[in-house]
């Protein structure tokens, strides 16, 4: 019954154990692994959240373009994008906003916010896969109908508007630094 | 070494670190910081020892966990992220035992079971909301947002709108006093 219990190839285990010993350091030192930094962002009173997100995605984007733009130096970097099936996207995420508020963690935070002490994280966590088994239940009764209907396809914006990935990464990081510019005037300051 | 004793680094530097970090998995590894998957594997694999009979059964379990790895690359990311944040949380000082928030006490009271029920359904609604949507925070949030692809703005403006929503309608303006 264990014959489930299977490993990848070692490479790949030594490598991901690396990405999320940086991953869970970066999100831990930035806060973002507690709880009233989390509810601080939703109740709009601390932005480390949109800074992290905005500053993550704009920089990432970045290179990623880039090394899609020069595949002589990378070779062949392969693209990971989720379907837009954006009925299940749109209500996907509304749920997940609501649990959010609820838990003050997502998966991967609220994993992180274990290793930094908090306790009702462990719960939250159990939350999450009984949360998961549920879906798992679901999953027949609505692949066919929510999760398929309107499906855009592996879709991104440079495709969707016929624009160059170089014009949105302009206009977001503008639009990203922007609004850090005004966050940073209206934020008040910490007791 | 003075800068790995600093309890807080800027959200930016962070920010930009997460972002190197994903160019590092793309490039080197073929693959997208994400999360939630692993806690279909997890549950996968809980279930196949209780009743494998049921996870034969049911193709969104039975095509991630037989014949897969259950311990695999994001799976030991997951196991990272809780190592890399107690490491962190040690080096900086912050590691702090958390059983009751305070904005939540301020609200709904000392209660451990209470906040802990609450936290066992927050997460459920997490879950159920990133399988639905294919992704969470991490696979959406940051991957696909740096993909630019649709999917992920979708999802991202719909979880910052509720949870702002479900925020403000426990905690109030007042709330913010007490973060």
């Amino acid at each position: 019954m264990f014959d489930a219990l299977r490993f990848a190839g070692p490479t790949d285990l030594v490598l991901g154990l690396g990405t999320g010993l940086v991953f869970g350091f970066l999100l831990q030192r930035g806060g973002v692994t507690q709880y009233r930094v989390i509810l601080g962002q939703f109740l709009w009173k601390d932005h480390t959240v949109l800074r992290t997100m905005l500053t993550a995605v704009v920089v990432g984007s970045i290179g990623i373009y880039a090394m899609l733009a020069l595949p002589g130096v990378f070779g062949e970097v392969p693209l990971h994008v989720k379907p837009a099936t954006w009925v299940a996207n749109l209500l996907g995420g509304a749920i997940f906003g609501v649990g959010m508020a609820l838990l003050g963690y997502c998966p991967g935070t609220g994993v992180a916010a274990i290793g930094e002490g908090s306790r009702h994280a462990i719960f939250g966590i159990l939350g999450m896969l009984f949360g998961t088994a549920v879906f798992a239940e679901l999953h027949p009764a609505i692949s066919g109908t929510i999760l398929k209907t309107a499906d855009l396809g592996k879709i991104r914006f440079p495709e969707l508007l016929g624009l160059s990935p170089w014009v949105l990464i302009a206009i977001l990081a503008a639009a990203a630094i922007g609004l850090f510019a005004v966050l940073h005037k209206t934020e008040r300051p910490k007791a | 070494m003075n800068i790995l004793r600093t309890p807080r680094w800027s959200p930016y530097v962070v920010g930009a670190g997460i972002g190197v970090l994903s160019w590092i998995t793309f490039a080197f590894m073929g693959k997208a910081l994400g999360t939630s998957t692993t806690m279909v594997r997890l549950v996968g694999l809980i279930e196949s020892i209780v009743a494998p009979g049921h996870v034969a059964a049911n193709p969104y379990l039975a095509r991630r966990v037989i014949d897969q790895p259950a311990v695999d690359w994001q799976a030991m990311l997951v196991l990272g992220l809780l190592l890399g944040a107690l490491l962190s949380a040690r080096l900086g000082g912050s590691y702090k035992v958390e059983k009751v928030p305070n904005l939540w006490q301020w609200r709904f009271g000392p209660s451990k079971p209470l906040r802990y029920g609450a936290a066992f359904l927050g997460g459920a609604l997490v879950l159920l909301g990133a399988r639905m949507a294919d992704g969470c925070t991490s696979g959406h949030g940051i991957s696909g947002g740096l993909q630019l692809s649709v999917s992920s703005w979708i999802f991202f403006a719909a979880f910052f709108t509720t949870g702002i929503v479900t925020a403000m309608l426990l905690f109030g303006k007042e709330g913010r006093n007490h973060v």
